[in-house]
């Protein structure tokens, strides 16, 4: 039957690719949010944090496009929670369909519609001024870089897409990942932290991830880094992608 | 696929299965002929559903052993979903898609050749056609049952499971559903349903069993069960009795679910 697997994901994939052209309102309000911030931090307090770079849109965009990722992943949760309480989820598992077509369907519409967003957020921060000197090279090592997250993050919402008994609890997840970036390095330099929030913020993954991103912009040195932050990024999707599965083979005993 | 004609389509022994603490199947046992329709009565919460799932591959039992079209449903859940199609108690249909698109859906999940023509020819069917450009949010209770009725047909399979199938259906969406049901049978397809409505496994169905604190307790064609009624009985109401009069004498008490028309039946047995 796997034989299928292929021809039946993508054929899900279009079915859930047609949810979201059909409702682009997700991906207006997965770019809105980032985008105020964008704006917030630019034009209001901007001013005020002194990051040692030229131009605080471009110390700031790494930062506000991890955002945009974290809260596109809840529509990935929205729509499997929503699948599963509509009695499709039910249909497609009574029939000879590829086990996993239908989580990797998801997935992958998770990847395309961020790729979307992200591409949104990051023209947005071209018209006020974010520029960047990066060759191809540096910009696809960045575009890997989103895709990998985006593919970790939308491991850990198929959690609750699975598993949650409300539609609240299928997207409430996201909130911690939203505000992640800002116990981070995405908006002022870390050292100006008291001691252990410093700590915290060095340590955890979303500075490495966009520290990475920061230097491959501006065309500077990446170091451990990106090592660092392809570990986190690798980590959290095996961790999440074990979850996801043996949450999805209960569901389906 | 290889199926033995002699095998029964649907073969289910000493089935048991709790949820935590509650014992909905407490050794069940049935089979269904190939080509026949078996409808499965029983109040609410009986375990019709549960049995169904467990059938469809959706749940798995804890006891006991069942096999549909001759293939295990736990150590050949592969072949029993190709064996299969499932119209679950509750319409699932692709509310943002339109009804055409939710059967091209389902035709090219069954790897068959020409979805569009399919999917014409089954809105056609069951009078959608007008309504096949539609987003199916737009559409009426009885229309999406229509439909999701629709995509359980799609590619001919030799089982064929209906969870009350016209709950909530129009008179004349019932006759629809009915005519379809008694198609398949008469083409060879096996048609297992369950109900509410005595009425419609009376019309419909070739055997009919009724699952009572998890047990089977009757199961038998319609005159079979007829039987059952003392004759004291029916002579003192002056009338055939009908299926509800056997269900509520074997059944006995008041276990609700069969309606208002239950309570005057009773009278008239008492
Ligand atoms: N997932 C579940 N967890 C716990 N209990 C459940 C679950 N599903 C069903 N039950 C219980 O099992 C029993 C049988 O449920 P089932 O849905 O099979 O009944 P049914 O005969 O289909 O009823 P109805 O006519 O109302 O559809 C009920 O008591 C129900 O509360
Ligand atoms: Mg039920």
């Amino acid at each position: 039957m796997s034989a299928y697997f292929v021809s039946d994901t993508n054929v899900l994939l279009g079915r859930s690719l047609r949810h979201i052209t059909r409702s682009m309102d997700t991906i207006i309000t997965t770019t809105l949010m980032p985008i105020a911030f964008l704006l917030l931090f630019v034009y209001v307090f901007g001013g005020a944090i002194n990051t040692g770079s030229e131009s605080y849109v471009s110390y700031l965009l790494p930062g506000i496009l991890v955002i945009t990722i974290a809260s596109g992943i809840s529509y990935t949760a929205l729509r499997l929670f929503q699948d599963m309480q509509g009695g499709i989820f039910a249909r497609f598992q009574s029939m000879p369909i590829a086990r996993s077509a239908m989580l990797w369907s998801h997935v992958l519409t998770s990847l395309v519609a961020n790729m979307v967003a992200v591409i949104v957020v990051v023209l947005v921060a071209f018209a006020i001024g974010f520029r960047s000197g990066a060759g191809v090279l540096a910009w696809l090592a960045v575009a890997g870089i989103l895709l990998l997250l985006t593919l970790a993050l939308t491991w850990i919402a198929v959690i609750p897409g699975l598993t949650a008994k409300s539609i609240d609890g299928a997207s409430a997840f996201a909130y911690p990942l939203i505000f992640l970036p800002f116990i981070s390095s995405a908006f002022v330099p870390t050292d100006t932290m008291p001691g252990p929030l410093a700590w915290f913020a060095e340590n955890q993954p979303v500075t490495s991830i966009v520290n990475t991103l920061r230097n491959l912009l501006e065309q500077q040195p990446v170091g451990a880094d990106i090592w660092i932050a392809l570990a986190w990024c690798v980590g959290i999707l095996v961790v999440a992608y074990a979850v996801a599965m043996a949450a999805y083979r209960k569901k389906t005993a | 696929m290889a199926t033995s004609t002699t095998q029964a389509a649907i073969a289910v022994a000493g089935l048991e299965k709790s949820y935590k603490d509650v014992h909905v199947l407490r050794g069940v046992d049935f089979e269904v002929e190939r080509g026949s329709i078996f409808a499965l009565l029983g109040s609410n919460g009986a375990g019709k559903t549960t049995i169904v799932n467990i059938l469809s591959t959706l749940l798995k039992h804890d006891g006991g052993a069942a096999a549909v079209n001759g293939f295990d449903v736990a150590s050949a859940a592969g072949d029993v979903r190709e064996s299969i199609s499932l119209t679950g108690q509750f319409a699932a249909v692709d509310e943002i898609l339109t009804g055409r698109e939710n059967l091209v859906l389902v035709a090219r999940l069954r790897h068959l050749p020409n979805p569009g023509e399919i999917a014409d020819g089954l809105l056609e069917r069951f009078s959608l056609t007008e309504a096949g450009g539609r987003r199916t949010s737009t559409y009426s209770g009885g229309m999406r049952r229509r439909l999701d009725i629709a995509m359980s047909l799609i590619g001919n399979p030799p089982v064929i499971f209906l969870d009350e199938p016209t709950t909530g259906l129009d008179p004349e969406a019932r006759l629809e559903v009915w005519g379809a049901v008694k198609d398949l049978a008469g083409a060879g397809t096996t048609v297992m349903l369950t109900t509410q409505t005595l009425d419609e496994a009376e019309h419909l169905a070739d055997r009919i069993a009724i699952l009572h604190e998890g047990r089977i307790i009757v199961n038998g064609t319609l005159a079979e069960l007829k039987a059952l009624l003392p004759p004291a009985k029916v002579e003192y109401v002056e009338k055939q009795p009908t299926l509800e009069d056997v269900y509520f004498a074997i059944v006995g008490g008041g276990a609700g679910g069969a309606g208002k028309g239950a309570a005057t039946n009773r009278e008239e047995l008492s």
